[in-house]
């Protein structure tokens, strides 16, 4: 499985998969778990992505979501965007089916 | 084909119910999820990049038309109006729901299938030859065989938890086309002669065989094992790699590092010596009858008597060149005069290897009531096939296929790749391997220099577990990930058949943009290299790597 995270990334965000579809979400402000990566909070520097996770890490959050962790994301002109092509995926869909996933859905 | 009995329905009704309540426990938050994780697995659904999967058993890969069209309502129903056929003959659907899992195993059962033991360190569906029964020059139904140890091997208590995943194939054909050489277990039936003409049927055992991280040719440790004892033997296997296998290292846990480590003679004198326990105990010795009841549900069918050739698929084939070609290419010859076995390619032009939708499942299943004896068969190379269709109805049959973009000419050739779901899909990826097939398929796309090429098996895997088999492609591919970039490692020269070798890897590896570039390079070597009449696969075991891999890294 390819790398999530690299020691030296700047920016990084926190990912999972909803329990009832498996759906990618981003954890977000208020604790909630949303789709779209430009809803996810976004930290700078190792020690505040540590944070952020144990954040999204509540008791309860497996209720919810799995199979959380961290990953890095790079800053654009439009916007954050993440750094390896598995999230890049997991963010839009399969490459080979533009019909499906969230970039189906416009998002 | 084998019809279940009520023991059979009942262990896999319960089986839904069970696990029907684990999945409202864990929705509930009764069950956490490292509790449920392993549940889950148990019963085939794994979860992946964007949604979880659900792979289902398609046992020896055998579906009747019924069990089609039911595979068809789930992919419409209850996911995205498609499935996946894999490497191991089953099929994965992409997107369910986690609450609606109990619903498609409740259909499925309606319909003698399941998702048990797709997962999991315990024995795997077992995947047998494509043709078993149709095929001139087989010892016997194959199926027969992998029937009596589907039985053996589900739910078996002792083997509930190995060291590790354990696969079974098995052929009866001196023509591998199971890759058993490749499999934890691999079986060949044999005939041996018992004197005044008559013969015994028994099996060769192979043992120790797998791709993944360290990939190995299988050893052959029996060549013959009576029928009657064989559940005995593989019960000796299953027990010492039960013992003796690494449990402490994920990497070293299947019978092939145990088979490399203490090498084959001890494998083999282990094995006898635990043989020789329980085959004295006679309790797995099966008996005549049952061999005889469940050889019944394989015998062949009321054949009709045609002749040989067909005046109708003659003049058909000469008036109309693309279905000359279908035949051409994708039909093999059945036992049975007048009869011709049909190769659907699940491999469009830039299409996605091993991916059917409904629509095309359904129509296949039409196909299979009214020209195939309502059987289909899943290969191991992701395409599927009819296996009784009379002569005179391939006209029939391909333009029902072709309305469905069913009917790609290329079996075997360059655009019949196997791929597995990559980065696409799959949680463990590296690098996408669909869409290189996409693209190879495109880059060849022409006919004519598809025969010219000749037979040619790309094989594609999106990491090192192999799902696509990159180890025995005559062209094999692999991705590897590089600081979250896709990269993708050629090797060359390998083959899953008789005459099973592992590739050798050509060096540095390509990018995305580079790799299609890189096949052609081989293709173009190949071209220039061969004799007349050779393969690419004879052509690269007679000059060797060297000179592929001067023309695969010469400066442009
Ligand atoms: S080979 Fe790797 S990427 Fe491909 S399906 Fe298997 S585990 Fe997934």
């Amino acid at each position: 499985m390819a790398q999530h995270a690299t020691k030296t990334a700047r920016f990084q965000a926190v990912t999972a998969n909803t329990v009832q579809q498996g759906e990618v979400v981003y954890f977000a402000e208020n604790g909630a778990w949303q789709p779209r990566l430009d809803q996810a909070i976004i930290v700078e520097g190792n020690e505040a992505a540590q944070a952020l996770l144990q954040k999204a890490q509540r008791p309860d959050a497996e209720l919810y979501v799995v199979n959380m962790y961290l990953f890095e994301v790079v800053k654009t002109k439009n916007g954050f965007k993440p750094l390896s092509v598995r999230e890049t995926i997991r963010a839009a869909g399969p490459t080979t089916r533009l019909d499906l996933g969230k970039q189906a859905q416009g998002e | 084909m084998y019809r279940y009995d009520e023991f059979d329905q009942q262990l896999v009704n319960e089986r839904v119910a069970q696990f029907s309540g684990q999945v409202a426990r864990r929705i509930k938050g009764e069950l956490s999820e490292d509790a449920f994780k392993p549940l889950r697995l148990m019963n085939g659904l794994y979860l992946q990049l964007h949604a979880y999967m659900l792979r289902v058993a398609i046992p020896y890969g055998t579906l009747s038309a019924r069990q089609m069209r039911k595979l068809a309502h789930i992919a419409r129903t209850y996911d995205k109006g498609y499935g996946h056929f894999t490497t191991r003959q089953n099929i994965q659907y992409n997107w369910p729901k986690l609450a609606e899992i109990p619903d498609i195993l409740n259909e499925l059962a309606e319909v003698e299938m399941h998702a048990i033991q797709t997962s999991g360190n315990c024995i795997r569906n077992i995947t047998a030859d494509q043709y078993a029964g149709v095929i001139e020059g087989e010892v016997e139904d194959p199926r027969i065989t992998a029937e009596i140890m589907r039985q053996w091997s589900s739910f078996h208590p002792e083997f509930s938890y190995l060291p590790r995943k354990f696969k079974i194939a098995v052929t009866a054909h001196k023509n591998d086309r199971a890759a058993i050489r490749f499999h934890d277990i691999g079986l060949v039936a044999v005939k041996r002669d018992i004197g005044e003409k008559n013969y015994e049927i028994g099996y060769e055992v192979h043992v120790g065989g797998g791709l993944g991280r360290t990939p190995f040719i299988a050893k052959k440790i029996r060549d013959f094992v009576p029928k009657a004892q064989l559940l005995a033997y593989l019960e000796a296997i299953m027990r010492v790699y039960n013992m003796l296998g690494r449990r402490d290292n994920l990497f070293k846990a299947r019978i092939k590092i145990l088979v490399h480590e203490i090498g084959e003679d001890e494998m083999r004198r282990l094995v006898e010596a635990e043989f020789a326990h329980i085959d004295a105990a006679k309790i797995l010795a099966v008996p005549k009858q049952e061999l005889d009841r469940i050889g019944a549900y394989f015998a062949p069918p009321n054949y009709e008597s045609l002749p040989a050739e067909s005046d109708i698929l003659d003049k058909a084939r000469s008036t109309d060149k693309a279905f000359d070609h279908w035949v051409q290419t994708n039909i093999v010859d059945h036992k049975i005069k007048g009869y011709a076995i049909v190769n659907i390619s699940l491999k469009p032009i830039g299409g996605v290897p091993g991916d059917a939708n409904a629509e095309q499942m359904d129509a296949i299943a039409d196909i299979a009531s009214q020209y195939s004896l309502d059987e289909i068969r899943v290969t191991h190379e992701q395409n599927l096939v009819l296996p009784y269709v009379k002569k005179h109805d391939l006209k029939n049959v391909y333009d029902m296929l072709a309305a469905q973009n069913l009917a790609t000419p290329n079996l075997g050739l360059i655009s019949d790749s196997i791929a597995c779901p990559g980065l696409d899909y799959c949680e463990l990826a590296n690098a996408r391997s669909i869409p290189l097939a996409q693209e190879i398929s495109q880059r060849f796309a022409d006919l004519d220099r598809q025969y010219d090429i000749g037979e040619l098996k790309v094989k594609i895997s999106g990491c090192i577990n192999a799902c696509g088999h990159h180890h025995v492609g005559h062209i094999g591919i692999l991705g590897v990930d590089k600081k979250g970039t896709e990269f993708y490692q050629l090797s060359l020269g390998g083959a899953g058949d008789e005459t099973a070798s592992i590739g050798q890897i050509t060096g540095p590896a390509f990018t995305g943009d580079e790799i299609v570039d890189a096949v052609e390079k081989l293709v173009t070597s190949y071209i220039d290299l061969r004799q007349p009449g050779e393969r690419f696969l004879d052509t690269y075991r007679r000059v060797g790597l060297t000179p592929f891999k001067e023309q695969l890294y010469a400066p442009d």
